[in-house]
């Protein structure tokens, strides 16, 4: 029974694959990804510690993009493209962790308040789910960044308790129609308990639309990320690129015409940025199959 | 069930559940800045260099030696009389702060929607209803790149170009030529959120039958799109205009920090460099009911011009 349910899953994915490849937009951003994933992965062996940090670095402050480090350095002499490389590690890393926490509170939330619609639990967690859609985020996200206090680890909750509320709300919506359907039932009229039918039947009828949401989500996390860095509520000891961002403003870039050092970290956001919202976007298109059909109109 | 153009029991359904949201807010707002690692003299000592006599006559002060129900009460009846307390940096009363940097960041944010939606919303229009048309892809794409955009990098751009290089504009502050790069900011960043939308709830309008209808009429198609595909189209992009109300108001901080413009957002910067808690708390408070506000009214407008209400 599970062999059969495992190899009916794998053939699945098999055709989301296919599918997925002969998305041209999907491709792009996918690509992209994987140059920067290989980025962060070799960072540590590219670029040694030394190199970035205000202290030790080795170039003349603020040169031009030239010869020796092809992007120029800041204004404590670190080679831009070393700082580039860094941040997207400390990027990548936030914008993951800080998803993969929004999901699973976005996907729990929306499968109980999907599953318990009708009841009062259902009700508090859709009430709830609304209230985190509608108040304004980034004012949450800097009071509680600002009371927890400034490390990596407390960007991420931060970033993931802020951006759960949209996959919850999709995940619930999937989650009254799987709810209906015959399988669910029967399940049911078989003597299988709640906790059995969310895990079993609900959860991998509704995890293709988490699974896109969650790509799109770490989109708004990078940029997230970006925010909280510029607003110097970052990690002070990560140099991600949102802090990159944050150290050129303070040093007045802007009206110095330092172009070299506020340019790449910004191209950098963008490009990851739209390469997960271009994966997403395709994948939403492949696994949403009301989508699928208008597309190949 | 409706009758007229009104339905009060509506109205009061969306009213009641606001007031619940703002309820919320309210018990947030107390318990995030209580519950969490030290209580708010804790965080002021970490803000400035206190004895601990001094820590102990501000916890007396604030009413901190109470037990937490007695100091919810209070903070409820202080909050509803408009007591937000006074800002630690300054002294002065968090209301007053806020009143007095709130018309910036209302014409900031008003003006740079408004722009952002009308553009948006032309553009999606154009691209949706020719799907594929080269204006269609590079729309699309733009939009995409402007969505990735962050928003404070995009005003740095700005400033460096315009303030740095031309010399066209000031670097910052409060002016009307000062008002010009902040809304061009804050419109980019929301422009191409819009027009996706915008594109796929015109894309959506196409495929319906009534659009076939018309042009089955015998109706030119810049009148199908104009009299039957628009206005069918639009209504969802409103909603997501004034949904977004909360994200804009954060795209305002960051904008009005690179800017360094005068308002709300500005004031966050500095409370949040100074740790003013207090302010901070206000600034929660009130950008939330005004997004509550905003979320309400768009509720009762989207009742009187839902066309099913109309034609009915």
């Amino acid at each position: 029974m599970t062999t059969i349910a495992w190899q009916r899953r794998r053939r699945s994915w098999a055709t989301t694959w296919a599918l997925f490849r002969r998305n041209r937009r999907g491709m792009v951003g996918l690509v992209i990804l994987i140059v920067f994933a290989v980025l962060a992965l070799l960072a540590p062996l590219l670029v040694t510690p030394a190199e970035i940090d205000p202290a030790l670095a080795p170039g003349r402050p603020l040169e031009s993009p030239g010869e020796a480090p092809p992007l120029g350095t800041d204004l404590f002499g670190r080679a831009v493209i070393d700082m580039l490389i860094v941040g997207s590690r400390v990027s990548l890393t936030v914008g993951v962790l800080a998803t993969l926490g929004a999901v699973l509170i976005g996907a729990t939330m929306g499968l109980f308040a999907g599953y318990y619609t009708g009841r009062p639990l259902g009700t508090i967690l859709t009430a709830l789910t609304d209230w985190f859609l509608v108040i304004p985020w980034l004012v949450l996200a800097i009071v509680l960044a600002a009371i927890l206090g400034p490390n990596l680890l407390n960007v991420i909750v931060v970033i993931a308790v802020t951006s759960w509320a949209l996959t919850a709300r999709l995940v619930r919506a999937q989650t009254l129609v799987v709810r209906e359907q015959p399988f669910v039932e029967r399940a049911r009229a078989l003597g299988a308990g709640d906790a059995a039918i969310i895990t079993r039947q609900v959860l991998p009828s509704v995890a293709p639309v988490i699974v896109a949401q969650g790509v799109l989500t770490v989109a708004v996390a990078i940029l997230s990320e970006t925010t909280l860095a510029l607003l110097g509520l970052g990690d002070p000891n990560s140099l991600s690129w949102g802090r990159m961002i944050q150290e050129a403003f303070n040093a007045g870039a802007m009206s110095n015409g330092y172009w070299w050092w506020i340019l790449p970290p910004g191209i950098c956001v963008i490009l990851v940025t739209m390469a997960f919202t271009l994966v997403g976007y395709a994948l939403e298109e492949i696994l949403d199959p009301r989508l699928r059909k208008s597309e190949a109109q | 069930m409706r009758s007229g153009a009104l339905d009060l029991r509506f109205v009061a359904r969306r009213a009641g559940y606001a007031l619940l949201t703002l309820a919320f807010i309210l018990a947030v707002n107390f318990f995030l800045f209580r519950i969490m690692p030290g209580d708010p003299i804790a965080l002021l000592a970490r803000s400035q260099r206190l004895s601990p006599e001094a820590l102990e006559e501000q916890r007396r002060a604030f009413g901190l030696d109470q037990p937490l129900l007695v100091q919810f009460v209070v903070y409820l009846r202080e909050t509803l009389t408009g007591q937000l307390g006074v800002s630690l940096v300054s002294g002065v009363d968090v209301v007053d702060l806020i009143a007095s940097r709130l018309w910036p960041t209302v014409l900031l944010v008003g003006v740079g929607t408004l722009l952002a939606a009308v553009i948006g919303v032309l553009i999606g229009i154009r691209g949706g209803w020719r799907r594929g048309s080269a204006f269609d892809s590079s729309s699309l794409y733009s939009s995409l790149v402007l969505y990735s955009t962050p928003e404070g990098w995009l005003g740095m751009l700005l400033l460096l170009l315009f303030a740095g290089w031309l010399g066209w504009f000031p670097a910052g502050g409060f002016s009307s030529a000062g008002l010009a790069l902040p809304v061009l900011a804050l419109s980019l960043g929301y422009v191409g959120q819009y027009a996706i939308v915008m594109r796929s709830s015109m894309i959506e309008v196409k495929a319906q039958p009534y659009i076939t209808l018309a042009r089955a009429k015998g109706l030119s198609d810049p009148d199908v799109r104009r009299r039957h595909a628009v206005p069918n189209a639009v209504l969802p992009t409103f909603t997501l205009v004034v949904l977004s109300v909360g994200f804009i108001l954060g795209g305002a901080i960051v904008i009005e920090t690179v800017f360094s413009w005068p308002g709300i957002g500005l004031l966050t910067y500095e409370a949040i460099n100074t740790l003013d808690y207090p302010v901070l708390q206000g600034v929660f408070l009130v950008s939330s009911a005004a997004v509550i506000l905003a979320a309400f009214i768009a509720d009762i407008a989207y009742g009187v011009i839902d066309p099913q209400v109309r034609q009915s």
